[in-house]
This record gives structure tokens, C-alpha cells and sequence, in this order.
């Protein structure tokens, strides 16, 4: 049971951590909200030209905006989570220190992210989704029941984003520097998350495939929760599809993490 | 007393010249990036792929674009033509500003970890030194990317060509550049104030450009009355691109506007380096 207080302090810690960036988180919402201003009117213009385009009325397609960029921080499709700090650690050597504590390494960076990850769904999630509110005519739920199911959704989410950051993270000790494989899955994650575009509005065999890799779990998957297309059965698909990427990648994770700690050589004396 | 003068010169690392501070900061700037450049270069195989992952990066939001005209055959009444010759010279434009001002937006954590203190000391112009620190050719990757996308609208879109409008083009590029970078510049300025606030740069910089991609019919009136009167990136290539397109221009405005550029990109660079001595002299060094 110690070890589970362990987990929640870390995480407690993380959220703390992130709420001290008062300006910087500030300073993301304020882009955010110009981005959201951007792409809703591109999108307005789009479902204009093609009204019910990948199964959305104009206002659950601006609706969709405004969720993307409320939750861009808290799945962190670009990036910018415990893996920047994990890396570093790799390089220099201290990620030794790490090994050696009584804490599954794993599950000690997990929950330091799910902290920063609550902290940036209320921090950088709230306002611009307001701002969105006003300016816009949203398809927000009324009932309750959705807002939870779309909670889970959202956990779920941050779980696989966690797996994807994790494994790329874990490249550094392969290739020292780990920007390449950082930049990659920055653009994977911007473009199959359905962060630019909902993935049901990509065409044929690319909208098939998009669908299926495990990115879709982090924005498109919370979307359709909450803009009420998964119900009943499909939304239990929904969240069986992100939990078995979640589960798998995770497990990945550590299969790769035990090949990578065997490489670790402790220098000095 | 000649001799004071003359250890204070050597005291500064400088020959004694009555050159002007711009030739000064050009010239720091030249060595500095010039430095950047051949250390990135000790490592080609790691240049390549940097400037490849820049010219993907930027890509795809060209990708996007292609993705929404598979669905539809018009953007705001625009073919995807058109759109991609508006894409490609904000792309060019931006490229342009972010290759020679684009390390400003790291101001603000110089001056939270106190290394900006460094830059006060040097003998040359603090803004030549922000601007070129870590100078990034890969950010070359992004102004070929623009530069494609605009040759392939030049290819598709059907242009009634006038010397006028030929000109007009590389005057756009151009002016456009010294636009977005004065608002790098006065972004810069700002983190003076805000230090942790790089995002509100990155708003006006990459928002910006991204705005500038879509025609303006796709907005509200509003939004295109404030980047036009406030904040004035239509002329980077709506007002001019319209011209040459003999499309309608937003608001209104009448033809001459589509000259304004170069006259717009002079008062803008005046107003940042304002802004940029206003921020440097309210700078307190973070000490302890």
C-alpha cells in the first residue's frame, strides 16, 4: 500500500509543479484560443462547402475544435511532458540514481505525468473552451452522464499518449540525442491524433489506417465521446480500443525499458 | 587624453570606427550566425535530417490543406489553387523572418536564467546577438516547402500576368519578411515584461502564418479588420496576392492598398526596434 502513496505524492507533486507556471500557462491558453479562433473559422468555411462532412453538423465540427485545442496540453500530442526531463536524465547519466530507487521506474514517471496531465486539462482545458462558448455555437452535452463517460475517455487518452511518450523517451538510450525520434513522434502525433483535421473526415484507406494507430485514442477517441457519436456499445468499443493500445504499449514499454536498463553502465567508483 | 579614448576602444574589442550601430549589428550578426552554421555543419548527416524534419513539419499543414480539398472543391470561394499561391507566400515570407529573427523568441529564457547578462557585455548590438544565437539553416527546410507550394500555383492558377504584378512578387516576399520579423521582434520585446510568455509570440508568429494560409472570405470581418488596421499581417500577402489573383479585397479596401507593402514593412520595423529599446532598458538582471 506504501508504494501507492508514493505514486499519488509524485503525481500530487507533478500537478503542483505545473501549477507554479502561472504566466506560461497563461500564455498557452492564450494560444490556444487563437489557434481554436483559426481553425473554427477554416472549419466553419469547410462544413459550409460540405455540411454533415464525417458525420458532423457545422457546430459539433467547431465544437471539435474547441475540445482539440482544450485538450492539446493535457494528452500532450506535442510532446512537451515528463519525456524532455526523462531524456535528459538518460543522457547525463542520472537516470542510474533512478534505478536504484525502491519505484517502478515506469510507473513513477506514469504518475508524475498524470499529475502534470489533471493539471492541464483544468489549467489550459477550461478557458479556451469557454472562450469557444461564446464566441461559437457549441454541441456541448447537457447530461452528466456524457461528461463522465468522456472523463474516462480522456484518462484512457493520457494513458496511450503516456505509452507513446514513454518508448520514445526510452530511444535515448540508443541514440543519446533524442530530438529525431521526438520530432517524428511530434508529427505523428499532430496529424493522426486528428489535431488538424478529425479523422473521419480523412478519405478512404488514410482514414482507415488514422483511425486505427493508437494516436486517435487522444483526441479523436474523447471527441466522439463527447460530441455524443459512441453510446452504448460503442462507446464500450471506444474504450476498449484505448485500453487495449494503452495496455500493449505500456507493455512494449517495459519489455524495451529492461533491454535498455541492461545497457546502463555505471562509471566511477 | 587621446590615449584615454584609445585604451577605452581597446577596452571595448572594437577598432575605432564611426561606423553606425546598424553596420555594427550586421556585421556581429554575420560572424554569430556565421559561427552557428559551421559548428552545425561538423555533423551533415544530423544537418539533413534537421532540414528534413523542418520541411515535413511544415508540410503538413499543407497536407491538411490537400486533405480538405479531397472532400471539397472550394475553401471561402477558393479553388485550391489560389489557396496554395496564399499558402505559399506567407510560408515563403515566414521562412524568410524566422531563419534571421526566429532564436529571438528564446528571450525570455535567457533572461530567466540570467544568460542575457552575457549578450549586455559584448560590444555589439544585444538583437544582433538574440537574433543570431543558435542561427538554424534548417529553418531553410520551411522556405523550400513555401517555395514549392507556390511554384505549383503558379503553375496551376490561371494568372493574367502585368509587369506590374511580376514585380509585385518578390516585393510581397520581401515585405512580408521584414513584417512578421518586426512582430518577432516586438514579441521579443515583450518577454522583457513577461518572461515566461514565449506562447503569445508564438500566436502572432506561427498563428500568424497559419491564419494567412486560408483566404480572408474564410473569416469574420472583425478578425480581418484587426490584422489589417492592429496588427497589419494582411499585407504580408492577402492585399498584395488579391492584386495578383484579381480577386475582391476584404473590407473594401481600394486597389492601392496591394502597393502598401514595403511602406507597411518600413513603419514596422521602425515601431519593434522602439519596442525593442523600450524593453531592453526596463531589463533587470534576475541576480541573487
Amino acid at each position: 500500500m506504501g508504494t501507492w502513496r508514493l505514486y499519488a505524492a509524485v503525481a500530487t507533486g507533478a500537478f503542483r509543479r505545473y501549477a507554479t507556471y502561472r504566466v506560461a500557462t497563461a500564455a498557452g491558453v492564450f494560444t490556444n484560443t487563437v489557434f481554436g479562433l483559426i481553425l473554427a473559422y477554416t472549419y466553419i468555411a469547410l462544413w459550409d462547402e460540405r455540411p454533415g462532412l464525417g458525420g458532423y453538423d457545422q457546430s459539433q465540427a467547431v465544437t471539435y475544435v474547441w475540445l482539440g485545442q482544450g485538450l492539446l496540453a493535457a494528452v500532450a500530442v506535442i510532446g512537451g511532458g515528463f519525456e524532455d526531463e526523462m531524456i535528459e536524465r538518460i543522457r547525463t547519466g542520472d537516470i542510474a540514481i533512478d534505478l536504484y530507487r525502491p519505484a517502478d521506474l515506469q510507473m513513477w514517471w506514469l504518475a508524475a505525468d498524470a499529475g502534470r496531465s489533471a493539471f492541464q486539462l483544468v489549467g489550459r482545458g477550461v478557458v479556451p473552451m469557454a472562450f469557444g462558448g461564446l464566441v461559437f455555437q457549441l454541441a456541448l452535452p447537457t447530461d452528466a452522464g456524457t461528461w463522465l463517460a468522456f472523463l474516462v475517455a480522456v484518462v484512457l487518452g493520457v494513458l496511450v499518449s503516456f505509452a507513446i511518450r514513454y518508448l520514445v523517451a526510452l530511444m535515448a538510450f540508443w541514440f543519446m540525442d533524442g530530438a529525431g525520434v521526438q520530432q517524428l513522434a511530434v508529427l505523428a502525433g499532430l496529424f493522426f491524433s486528428g489535431m488538424t483535421l478529425p479523422l473521419n473526415v480523412f478519405p478512404g484507406v488514410l482514414g482507415e489506417l488514422a483511425r486505427a494507430l493508437p494516436w486517435s485514442a487522444l483526441i479523436q477517441a474523447p471527441a466522439d465521446v463527447l460530441l455524443g457519436e459512441r453510446t452504448g456499445l460503442a462507446l464500450l468499443r471506444t474504450y476498449a480500443f484505448q485500453a487495449a493500445w494503452a495496455v500493449g504499449l505500456l507493455a512494449v514499454g517495459r519489455l524495451v525499458q529492461s533491454a535498455a536498463t541492461r545497457r546502463v553502465v555505471v562509471q566511477g567508483g | 587624453m587621446a590615449d584615454l579614448g584609445e585604451r577605452h576602444d581597446v577596452h571595448r574589442g572594437f577598432p575605432p570606427t564611426g561606423r553606425s550601430r546598424a553596420v555594427d549589428g550586421l556585421r556581429a550578426y554575420r560572424l554569430i550566425a556565421w559561427m552557428w552554421i559551421r559548428s552545425t555543419m561538423a555533423y551533415r548527416a544530423s544537418f539533413a535530417m534537421t532540414v528534413f524534419g523542418n520541411f515535413a513539419g511544415t508540410a503538413l499543414d499543407f497536407v491538411t490543406i490537400l486533405l480538405m480539398f479531397s472532400r471539397v472543391d472550394e475553401l471561402g470561394g477558393y479553388s485550391l489553387g489560389e489557396v496554395a499561391f496564399l499558402y505559399g507566400l506567407s510560408s515563403a515570407a515566414f521562412g524568410l523572418a524566422d531563419l534571421a529573427f526566429g532564436s529571438v523568441e528564446r528571450l525570455g529564457q535567457r533572461v530567466r536564467d540570467g544568460t542575457l547578462d552575457s549578450l549586455l557585455v559584448r560590444p555589439a548590438p544585444v538583437l544582433a546577438q538574440v537574433a543570431a544565437d543558435r542561427f538554424a539553416l534548417r529553418r531553410l527546410g520551411r522556405i523550400t516547402q513555401g517555395l514549392l507550394v507556390l511554384g505549383y500555383a503558379l503553375v496551376v492558377v490561371d494568372i493574367s500576368w502585368t509587369p506590374l504584378k511580376v514585380l509585385l512578387m518578390p516585393v510581397m516576399v520581401v515585405s512580408g519578411a521584414a513584417i512578421f520579423a518586426s512582430v518577432f521582434v516586438v514579441g521579443a520585446a515583450f518577454q522583457f515584461v513577461a518572461q515566461d510568455a514565449s506562447q503569445v509570440q508564438n500566436s502572432f508568429t506561427y498563428g500568424g502564418t497559419t491564419l494567412l494560409q486560408y483566404p480572408p472570405t474564410v473569416f469574420a470581418k472583425d478578425l480581418v479588420r484587426g490584422v489589417t488596421f492592429v496588427l497589419p499581417l494582411a499585407f504580408v500577402n492577402w492585399l498584395p496576392a488579391l492584386y495578383v489573383l484579381d480577386r475582391p479585397y476584404p473590407l473594401d479596401l481600394p486597389e492601392w492598398v496591394a502597393f502598401l507593402p514595403p511602406l507597411v514593412a518600413v513603419v514596422c520595423c521602425a515601431l519593434s526596434g522602439v519596442a525593442w529599446r523600450a524593453g531592453l532598458r526596463s531589463y533587470r538582471s534576475t541576480g541573487s
